[in-house]
């Protein structure tokens, strides 16, 4: 189980390093911040001073280390806009950005895995077909028009709901819905499928035929094999949580990371897009690993065979 | 050989006989092609004619302002039908700009896909033949873009490189290519197991005709199957960057664009959002329900 584990983290560890080295090539490609902040018509003295300043004028193998250097530091370098270092304007966006994405993160799996598990048990009934026909939504509606279609359901003619800001609770109720529904969906559809995998299995089919009540051979065989896929899925929905973020509390005006991200694209604010891929990298990273130790735990094979092997 | 039963001797089809009736025959049409699947082409095929003819058959141009005609709602929501799905805070046709908006959507994500697909079948092929270090490293490749949603990575992109159509089509470009290479690395290193390949590698021919003229025929039914599930996927996030004002950029238009900064007038005027959001979920699920169907015909192991 060591091994399995350090493996995962060295892992972990290359992917991240391979982040940063693409953020700071496509850093570097990307023209002269100089020109891009000063503009092009700057006398050029201010250009070699800007270029001292940041230390874009010594060579790029120096940079490439300074800059692993000053990550591994902590010093992501200032907003190039507002002057505050970037981690802290990053910073005070994570919170907002949390208090929607764990929600809907919760209510993705809230209605996605009993809705997938109950379509699969009642396969080809009527309660199959609408699960399954609602969950197409979560790959062809995309998060900007479910979340403009109840912003304008429920805040324009129902006038129920805010439409956008942060003040109260309510505000975030449509944010999170808008994410929740659509992971949903698209849990409902994968634990579906995975479980009826499973329920064609020959152990499935013995543990029945041996007397076992129906329930014990869902709840002993069924469902723990069919965690493994289902979990994988689950992994690749924080990367869509993240995504889904940028849009939606775009939509909403919602004071987040990825309402940020965007203006920060806009504004061409390098340091505060790097603080923020990092981050999401980061993220990914961690909930890969995540994934990983947790297929470790649900599946005793994994372990075992890592354990024989090692 | 005389255990062959020769086919012409096979009892002769009943169909023409009194057993098979019309209605079964078109009970067999529909089976072979389900409705869902006809009206989905027929989307499909509307979206071809109007990529195709835009200008022609848009009643307006896209760009003419009309301020006398500002926001006229749509026929059934009290307009006429000289704008049949009304007209926005300029006075412009919004049904005009709306084929204009789905031209531009399905040509860039026809060439991205197109160029996900080149990137895809190229590194997968590279892959297949050198294995060893540059396998490795390709591998690498695809595992790390994997390992970011491709919208963060898209925006990093735009951040630092600024944006122009041509960049935006190429960035959507690396979308989904990583699916394609691997599909293809793996069907290639099977297909290099089978006597054709061998057959021509024996002949003398190079790479490049092994893998391009006769393995890439041989595996090209997965790859168009792939790539329809891609096709998708890429209006989608055309459509999300241009709503953010980080895509396509006015004056030109896309479906993404349109639905953006119309939701600044979803109070007052929600079709200007409405029609470009229905075209977006109609034309995505058209495609799936074609993807669905070609990949239960032509590959079952995709399943």
């Amino acid at each position: 189980m060591l091994r399995y584990l350090l493996s995962r983290l060295g892992r972990a560890l290359v992917t991240l390093v391979l982040i940063v080295s693409a953020a700071f090539i496509v850093l570097r490609l990307s023209g002269d911040p100089a020109i891009t902040i000063l503009g092009p018509e700057a006398p050029p003295e201010a250009y070699a001073a800007f270029r001292a300043a940041w230390g874009l004028d010594q060579p790029i193998w120096m940079q490439y280390l300074k800059y692993f250097g000053a990550i591994a530091q902590g010093d992501l370098g200032n907003s190039m806009r507002d002057g505050r270092t970037a981690l802290e304007v990053v910073g005070e966006r994570v919170p907002m950005t949390l208090a929607i994405t764990l929600p809907a993160f919760a209510l993705n799996l809230l209605i996605g895995l009993p809705a997938g598990i109950f379509a699969a048990l009642n396969r080809n009934t009527w309660a199959d077909r609408a699960i399954m026909a609602g969950s197409v939504m979560g790959f062809t509606v995309p998060s900007f028009v479910m979340g403009l279609v109840l912003a304008l359901i429920f805040a324009v003619k129902l006038r129920w709901l805010p439409s956008g800001g942060s003040d109260t609770i309510s505000h975030a109720i449509l944010p999170v819905v808008t994410m929740g529904v659509i992971g949903a969906a698209v849990i409902a559809r994968f634990t579906r499928s995975a479980m009826l995998e499973v329920l064609g299995q020959p152990y499935v089919r013995t543990a029945s035929a041996k007397g076992l009540v129906w329930r014990e051979v869902i709840v002993g065989h069924v469902l723990p094999n069919a965690a493994i896929p289902t979990l994988t899925i689950i992994g690749f929905m924080v990367g869509s949580l993240v995504a889904g973020a940028v849009v939606v509390e775009s939509i909403f005006s919602w004071p987040g990371v990825g309402r940020l991200l965007v203006t920060a694209v806009a504004n061409r604010d390098l340091a505060v897009v790097q603080v923020i891929i990092l981050m999401i990298g980061t993220t990914m990273v961690g909930a890969n690993l995540a994934v990983d130790l947790a297929y470790g735990w649900v599946d005793p094979r994994l372990r075992t065979a890592r354990l024989k092997t090692a | 050989m005389s255990a062959i039963p020769d086919p012409t001797s096979e009892p002769t089809s009943p169909a023409s006989g009194s057993v098979f009736t019309a209605k079964a025959g078109a009970r067999a049409f529909f089976e072979a092609w389900p409705p869902m699947v006809l009206i989905a082409l027929a989307w499909i095929a509307l979206c071809l004619v109007v990529v195709a003819f835009a200008p022609q058959i848009a009643p307006y141009d896209f760009l003419a302002l009309d301020l006398r005609a500002r926001l006229i709602p749509p026929v059934g929501m009290g307009g006429d039908w000289a704008h049949p799905l009304g007209t926005d805070e300029l006075g412009r046709d919004v049904l005009s700009r709306l084929i204009q908006s789905v031209r531009v959507s399905m040509v860039i994500a026809f060439l991205s896909t197109l160029i996900a697909a080149t990137l895809g079948v190229s590194l997968g092929f590279l892959a297949a033949w050198f294995r060893g270090r540059v396998e490795q490293a390709i591998l690498m490749l695809i595992d790390a873009q994997a390992a970011m949603p491709f919208m963060i990575i898209a925006l990093a992109a735009l951040a630092f490189l600024g944006n122009s159509l041509t960049l935006f089509t190429i960035l959507l470009g690396f979308h989904g290519w990583e699916r394609i290479a691997r599909i293809s690395r793996g069907l290639a290193i099977a297909a290099q197991e089978q006597g054709y390949a061998a057959a021509v590698r024996d002949l003398g021919a190079s790479p490049w005709r092994i893998y391009f003229r006769h393995i890439l025929p041989n595996i090209a039914s997965t790859l168009i199957v792939s790539m329809s599930l891609n096709f998708p996927e890429v209006i989608l996030l055309e459509s999300g960057l241009s709503f953010l004002g980080l895509g396509v950029q006015p004056p030109l238009t896309s479906l993404g664009n349109m639905v953006g900064y119309g939701r600044d007038y979803i109070q007052s005027a929600p079709w200007i959002m409405l029609a470009p959001a229905a075209a977006i979920v109609i034309t995505t699920l058209a495609i799936s329900v074609i993807g669905d169907w070609l990949r239960d015909r032509f590959d079952p192991t995709l399943r």
